[in-house]
């Protein structure tokens, strides 16, 4: 309880600390201590709780009413920040009223059940907060040197960190909220302050475009938390469940699902899914995308933290949560099928990008669409290879999102076309992405280990292959778009861009110790999964802890030999012949100079500069995000009308 | 003991047959053309004649990743010819594509970089139908593993038709025949020079030739599990199968990237998709 607390409360008490103190090294060292004890309170979490669930009473006067007025001051002030919106994004302060009004009839009437345990802590949670802890207090770690470089390279912009850290504090503390909570009606309120907070941080560079993208996020989210709102409505008012009391309600639909069949069905199914689309919108999956694609205008750390550690995770972490409600439910399968579409569509979006960031996000939308797909699906197999999934892309997106911050700060552009030459110009960055790049795809590392154990469950959902497919179809481009980017980097050009100094202590802190975790959680997945996932899926669903590992311990073991053999194949270039015989380049004429030019036909000198493929007339960005809209939509559509049947 | 030997008899002998099969394919190819061709050996006097040469390079990286690409093909071979997961070698294959990619993309040369491109068009164009060959090859035998699938006693043919003519569609492309030779052509002077292969020399082209043929074998053990019930005719089949593909690359000219892409993706949708679902609602 006690570590519980500490993790709740921690972040949010240095938050304070935070908005009062001026960037200095004092700041700094007290961000990287607050950090450090955070992310060793997740460990001592882990240690003290995996494998012993346990609920925890708050027995403190007025916590609830605390909670409503926490809501209903979130309200004004989001309503206060509409001060700043434009004709055509009416629709916030009517979203913010109509998600207070709802909350406030639930409070008022009476009618808001109470709620025994409100706090829980499990296996799931236990990972989610180590993916909190860790990756966070890294992302921490990096921002105190980014920010001050970010400064620099942006004179123009004032210098608002304190408000920064401040949120950003309190954004890691609501987050624990969010896995940790057990009444809905508290889990609503760490479910706004995400939104809130990442409405602030990506406005944080006050440009217009950031102002505009700040509330694009915030309108979407909001659109999500009044399902969330519904949601809580549904189970107060309607349908005779009349309990806020998050595991209980999965219990109920488990034994739902068991027992009475699909008669009484949507007493569950109907808030589930209203929080499930919820869930959507904060993982950003189609048709909500844009939000994320947006944030991209925020600095660096925030990206990072939005995409590997927080925010979205919220979303995965409560359709994860759900996943045993939804199993066997058509509800459950259109939803998985949005993340399939999702997955296939901005798979294929990703290969026409050049802007890292932009890369890096359409990645992270469809590596979640496929964590909503496997959840969706709900079976033992499935959510193993979801939560595995939440983890491995935590850990692997944190890197390339920090890695392509510190690119960016050194040779002056996220472009990927610029990153030419990184092997020999920058090394060690260099190696870090492509840890990351080969931890998002390759075998046999993280990604692709569940996606493997996805395919190979999706083809057992009974109804059609159709996810298998949407998987097939959507791992080619994935493969493209990765390979290319790492092709750009291990080419080595003359003359590209270098940069000036060494990358900060700091960052190179957090990159090292990321890309040693993305190795490591390769490595050690089989003890991830024998010691946490496989327990708590089969705790959740009664069965064998053995059946519930996405993978046979054979396919492990082999797994296990192709990460011995990709790390110790590096080795082998040592004993490369120390003068190989180097010849310039073939380029059709005869070179000059620095081997990147060449007399042409006519004598002419021709500099040769190389481009990747974007496919941009092949594929259209526009065109396929306006498809999976309209796809998405009616796949929502159907999954609401779906929930009765 | 019986995975062992098979293993030991990839690793060993499939560069041979995959050799002799590529002095084959010049005869025929070359009967086909109205020549006599060289003799079937040839290959291997090319292979060792590549050993005895020089190895110039553009930088110290790029026969580093050719090395790791011949590795990894003969650990997925050893995977497959184990009786290993089916997904899992298609993966492990897919590794191997890309130390290739990784090492065209190295040198930085025009010519090179446009073959690494399209060896990744390539390999997206194929991608899928590998995996839904495993999908369907699950679904009708219940089992991922190569053993299991290639012990099953009815004809897997009969049950995924349409899934065999999208492979027979992507195998035009891994085995680098036209019409989809667009990566690399054994042919060197066009457009492209040798593609992915222009900057690479001497041993290290011998390298890239053999995991080629380790490739070629692999492949045709692929062909192999389409008709494994009886075996004399899937070697009938396998050998049918390699003689289409040589017809194929002697009456199409090359065609462009985006009618590979587009084309293989139709193609593994109308057959292969339609025929798993199929299979999907009449086997349950």
């Amino acid at each position: 309880m006690n570590i519980l607390l500490f993790l709740l409360l921690f972040h949010a008490a240095m938050s304070l600390v935070f908005a009062v103190l001026p960037p200095n090294a004092f700041r700094n060292m007290l961000v990287r201590i607050s950090a450090a004890l955070i992310a060793a309170g997740s460990v001592c979490a882990a240690v003290v709780f995996n494998g012993h669930d346990q609920f925890f009473k708050v027995e403190f006067p007025y916590i609830d009413m605390f909670f409503f007025g926490g809501e209903m001051l979130l309200s004004l002030f989001l309503l206060y920040k509409c001060i700043g919106i434009k004709r055509r994004e009416w629709y916030i302060p009517v979203l913010i009223i109509a998600q207070a009004g709802i909350m406030a009839y639930c409070e008022l009437s009476g009618a808001m059940p109470k709620v025994e345990n409100a706090l829980y802590i499990d296996n799931f949670s236990v990972i989610m907060a180590l993916i909190i802890g860790i990756v966070g207090s890294l992302i921490c770690f990096y921002a105190t040197s980014y920010m001050r470089d970010y400064h620099h390279h942006n004179p123009q912009m004032k210098d608002r960190q304190r408000s920064f850290f401040f949120i950003l504090f309190f954004f890691l503390s609501a987050m624990f909220g969010v896995v940790f909570a057990n009444n809905l009606a508290w889990l609503y309120l760490f479910w706004e302050i995400t939104t809130l907070s990442s409405f602030i941080l990506i406005g944080y560079p006050k440009t217009e475009e950031a102002t505009r993208n700040a509330y694009l996020a915030l309108g979407l989210n909001l659109l999500g938390g009044l399902g969330f709102a519904g949601g809580i409505l549904y189970l107060v008012k309607f349908g005779g469940l009349h309990t806020v009391d998050l595991n209980q309600i999965i219990t109920f639909g488990r034994i739902n699902a068991g027992t009475l069949g699909k008669i009484n069905s949507g007493v569950v199914l109907i808030p589930v899914v209203l929080i499930c689309f919820a869930g959507l919108a904060k993982s950003a999956q189609m048709p909500f995308s844009s939000w994320l694609l947006g944030a991209m205008v925020a600095p660096t750390p925030v990206s990072a933290l939005l995409h590997s550690s927080t925010m979205v995770k919220a979303g995965i972490f409560i359709i994860i949560k759900f996943a045993p409600v939804l199993q066997g439910t058509w509800a459950g399968y259109f939803l998985a099928l949005v993340g399939g579409i999702t997955f296939l569509l901005t798979s294929i979006i990703a290969v026409t990008q050049n802007n890292a960031k932009r890369v890096l996000a359409y990645s992270t939308i469809a590596n979640l669409g496929l964590i909503v797909a496997c959840a969706g699906v709900g079976t033992p197999q499935t959510l193993w290879a979801a939560v595995l999934l939440t983890i491995f892309h935590a850990v692997s997106k944190g890197l390339l999102f920090l890695g392509v911050g510190s690119i960016e700060h050194k040779i002056g552009s996220r472009d990927i076309e610029d990153m030419g030459g990184l092997i020999v110009n920058r090394p060690g960055l260099a190696v870090v992405m492509i840890v990351g790049i080969l931890g998002m795809f390759l075998a046999p590392f993280g990604m692709l280990i569940s996606k493997w154990a996805c395919l190979e469950a999706f083809v057992n959902v009974k109804y059609t292959p159709l996810l298998a497919v949407l998987l097939a179809y959507g791992s080619a481009p994935t493969m493209f778009f990765w390979t290319k980017w790492m092709g750009k980097i291990v080419s080595v050009p003359g003359g590209t861009a270098k940069g000036e100094g060494r990358v900060p202590g700091d960052e190179w802190t957090a990159l090292a110790v990321l890309a040693f975790a993305t190795v490591a959680t390769a490595a050690l997945f089989p003890l991830i999964s024998w010691a946490s996932v496989a327990p708590y899926i089969a705790g959740l669903y009664h069965v064998e802890s053995q059946a519930a590992a996405g993978l046979t311990q054979g396919n492990i073991i082999i797994m296990l030999i192709l990460l011995g053999l990709m790390v110790v194949l590096p080795l082998g270039f040592l004993a490369y012949p120390k003068k190989p015989n180097y010849v310039a380049r073939y380029l059709g004429g005869a070179n000059i100079g620095e081997n990147d030019s060449f007399v042409g036909a006519m004598g002419a000198t021709q500099h040769a500069t190389l481009r990747n493929y974007y496919l941009s007339g092949f594929f259209s960005e526009k065109k396929l995000t306006v498809a999976g809209i309209v796809l998405s939509i009616l796949l929502i559509v159907t999954m609401f009308s779906a929930v009765k049947l | 003991m019986k995975t062992a030997l098979w293993v030991v008899a990839w690793v060993v002998l499939a560069p041979f047959i995959g050799g002799l099969l590529a002095g084959v394919d010049r005869i025929i190819t070359a009967r086909m053309q109205s020549r006599v061709g060289p003799p079937v050996l040839q290959p291997f006097y090319d292979v060792l004649k590549l050993f005895g040469k020089r190895g110039n390079v553009v930088n110290a990286f790029q026969n580093f990743y050719m090395i790791c690409f011949l590795v990894f093909v003969i650990v997925t071979g050893c995977l497959f010819f184990s009786g290993g997961d089916l997904l899992l070698t298609i993966f492990a294959l897919a590794v191997a594509g890309v130390f290739f990619v990784l090492g065209a993309f190295s040198p930085n040369s025009p010519y090179s970089n446009i073959g690494a491109e399209r060896e990744l068009l390539q390999m997206m164009s194929y991608e899928p139908v590998l995996i839904i060959m495993a999908v369907g090859m699950f679904m009708v035998t219940k089992s991922w593993h190569v053993d299991a699938i290639a012990g099953f006693h009815q004809l897997l043919f009969a049950y995924l038709p349409g899934v065999f003519v999208a492979f027979l569609f992507v195998l035009t492309i891994k085995l680098r025949k036209s019409p989809f030779d667009l990566s690399m052509s054994h042919h060197g002077h066009q457009e492209l020079v040798k593609g992915a292969t222009t900057e690479f020399s001497g041993p290290a082209l011998a390298v890239i030739e053999i995991a080629h043929w380790y490739e070629n074998i692999l492949l045709m053990g692929f062909v192999y599990l389409f008709f494994a019930c009886n075996w004399i005719a899937a070697i009938a089949a396998v050998m049918v199968t390699y003689f289409i593909e040589i017809f194929i690359d002697n009456t199409f000219a090359r065609l462009t990237w985006r009618f590979t892409v587009k084309s293989s993706w139709i193609v593994a949708g109308v057959f292969g998709v339609v025929n798993i679902f199929c299979v999907a609602f009449l086997i349950k």
